[in-house]
């Protein structure tokens, strides 16, 4: 009941939904960066929306299975095979002992999850099995994959046949609009410094991973102060304080970074405000270069964002999960 | 510091940022910390992660649990609460780190990075000892070793501390982060930046002022050293902790020790009274050195 790495593709790693209640101590939730993409995989191959599973960026693994088990990829846009026949996203299917299942260039979107029946079978590390690379620990020896990796899943039957209808699948652009709500240290930005956020046009840049994506455009300006005791130099500096996940932090007023789901849990930077939960799925599918605007939220809005994407799981789950 | 000064903030619908004080000072510190407190003890069934910081809290929940009005409602009250106590006091402990300052492998990566530095020759502790108005590094490690620090946060990655000298503001070390982060930093790196100083759970990037390096982990997440048998992270908030000054052989000797696996960690349970500390922090200190070496 293993799966071998024949080709780890990029940072391959297993995930799962994620480590709340550590982030106290600088070890952060966690979970598949695209949390809706990994549940559904799951769901399609009969697992708990809460299995591990592989999540790839940019490009794909080679994988080979010892068993008969069920597969589904979910996901950024990839062609699929299973022993160089093209194979279906967002549908499970069947696997025999010897299969090899391989992907072609990414076309869309920026990460695939590959869901097995019964789950990845690595250990419980502080109750999750996502791995926390930063740390050392979780998902398969606490690191990234590598070729020759023999990974065990679980036992379980699976669902092969079942399919996300196409209305209920993603469809990821090179252009988005991100979801704000502005607030943490935003009083330290001019008036102009804050339009200019909103306003301009952001490229995601190439240096984006699990902890955070950093975004290039103009420079944003800040409100001259004495600085206070303890904060650093820089008006972009603070006295180190918890950084929410998701918030948008300005080093130097220069690149701003959104944190993702392995995000520092803390330091000196002054965060402008915090892409709202139900966008955070969006961000892990945006590759270098997405043309990017930053929207400013109420609270409200962002808890009928959050209602209307629980809608959106509750749907595929009835359309999947018959 | 009153109540009134007190900012909160939302990071989006997952997350509240309580923000004491812009400045950093121990009275923001333990406000942080007593508030972090009376949430845990009655928490609220939304919340998932309780976070305090130098100066701030930051709290993450489940809004569909607990509905952010409500949860505001349980944090400001929380604080009334804390405002209203006459003492902040904490019961924690006190433990040595032994650092092996001015050691090879900070100064390796530290003339790696120069580029990236204020000061292009020497190393970070002559800079440390230059933008404090110290004669020479031995000056600066008594000052940085002589007396205790507080951890005021954990965080950034793994069990990382921040620390706040226990001296008066005018004799702590302050100094300025690298220019531009480093890529790298040796693990159990003793660093510095502002005014606090933090080890490094695990090699990585960094942008503190590097001093030296200690032989005793504080992130084991395999849990094979007797102080990381309940947890794989070993600071605490509120943790206060004295730096002694070793030479090579003890530190391979520590190291050693560390290796098979038993190695302790020298610490004593204590009480700390912030008013007692702010009235005589020299005395306050002595007294705590004493409970950690049985004097």
């Amino acid at each position: 009941m293993t799966v071998e790495i024949l080709e780890p593709g990029l940072a391959s790693n297993i995930q799962d939904q994620g480590r709340p209640g550590y982030y106290n101590v600088g070890i952060p939730p966690g979970g598949a960066a695209d949390l809706n993409a990994a549940a559904t995989a799951n769901q399609l191959v009969g697992n708990d929306v809460g299995a591990a599973v592989i999540e790839s960026p940019y490009m794909g693994p080679s994988l080979r299975f010892d068993t008969a088990t069920v597969v589904a990829v979910t996901g950024g846009t990839v062609p699929v095979t299973l022993n160089k026949e093209p194979r279906p996203q967002w549908e499970s299917f069947a696997v025999a002992p010897g299969d090899e299942l391989s992907f072609g260039f990414l076309q869309a979107g920026a990460r695939i999850y590959i869901a097995v029946a019964g789950g990845f079978d690595v250990p419980i590390v502080l109750g999750s099995r996502s791995t926390y690379v930063t740390g050392g620990f979780g998902g398969f020896e606490g690191r990234t994959l590598q070729k020759g990796d023999v990974l065990p899943i679980g036992e379980a039957d699976g669902t092969p046949g079942r399919v996300l209808p196409e209305h209920l699948r993603p469809v990821y652009s090179r252009a988005v609009e991100l979801r704000v709500v502005l607030g943490l240290y935003d009083y330290r930005l001019t008036d102009a410094g804050r339009t200019c956020l909103l306003e301009s046009e952001w490229s995601m840049s190439p240096v984006a991973d699990r902890m955070g994506f950093r975004y290039s455009g103009p420079a944003l300006e800040w409100i001259e102060r004495v600085q206070p005791f303890g904060a650093g130099s820089d008006p972009s500096n603070i006295v180190d304080a918890g950084y929410p996940v998701g918030s948008i932090q300005v080093p130097g007023g220069v690149e701003p970074i959104i944190l993702h789901r392995d995000a520092v849990s803390g330091g000196g930077y002054a965060m402008v405000g915090t892409v709202i939960s139900a966008d955070m799925n969006k961000v892990a599918q945006c590759s270098p270069g997405t043309r990017t605007k930053f929207v400013s939220v109420t609270m409200d809005e962002a808890l009928e964002a959050r209602a209307a994407d629980r809608a959106y799981l509750a749907e595929v789950t009835a359309a999947v999960v018959s | 510091m009153t109540v009134s000064e007190t900012r909160y903030s939302w990071g989006a619908d997952e997350h509240l940022v309580v923000q004491f004080a812009e400045a950093m000072s121990l009275e923001a510190n333990f406000r942080a910390m007593a508030v972090s407190k009376v949430l845990d003890a009655d928490r609220l069934a939304g919340i998932t992660d309780i976070c305090p910081g130098n100066a701030s809290l930051l709290i993450r929940f489940d809004p569909d649990v607990t509905p952010p009005a409500e949860l505001e409602a349980a944090v400001r009250q929380a604080e009334q609460h804390v405002g209203n106590q006459p003492s902040l006091s904490l019961e924690t402990r006190i433990f040595e780190v032994p650092v092996w300052y001015d050691d090879p492998y900070t100064n390796e990566v530290g003339a790696r990075f120069r580029d990236r530095h204020q000061r292009p020759e020497g190393n970070d502790l002559e800079f440390g000892a230059i933008e404090n108005g110290m004669a020479s590094i031995e000056e600066f490690i008594e000052a940085h070793s002589g007396s205790p620090w507080i951890t005021s946060m954990v965080g950034f990655v793994s069990g990382l501390p921040f620390l706040f000298q226990m001296v008066p503001r005018e004799r702590q070390i302050e100094l300025p982060k690298y220019l531009r982060p480093r890529t790298d930093t040796p693990p159990l790196t003793v660093g510095h930046g502002g005014c606090f100083a933090a080890i490094y759970s695990v090699r990585g990037a960094g942008g503190y002022q590097m001093f030296g390096v200690t032989p005793t982990p504080i992130f084991d997440p395999e849990q094979r050293l007797a102080d990381f048998a309940d947890f794989m992270v070993f600071f605490r908030p509120g943790d206060i902790v004295k730096f002694r000054s070793v030479d090579e052989a003890e530190y391979r000797s520590i190291e050693a020790e560390v290796e098979a696996g038993t190695y302790r960690f020298r610490q004593r349970p204590v009480t700390f009274t912030l008013n007692e500390f702010l009235a005589d922090p020299d005395a306050y200190n002595g007294s705590l050195m004493e409970a950690l070496y049985d004097r």
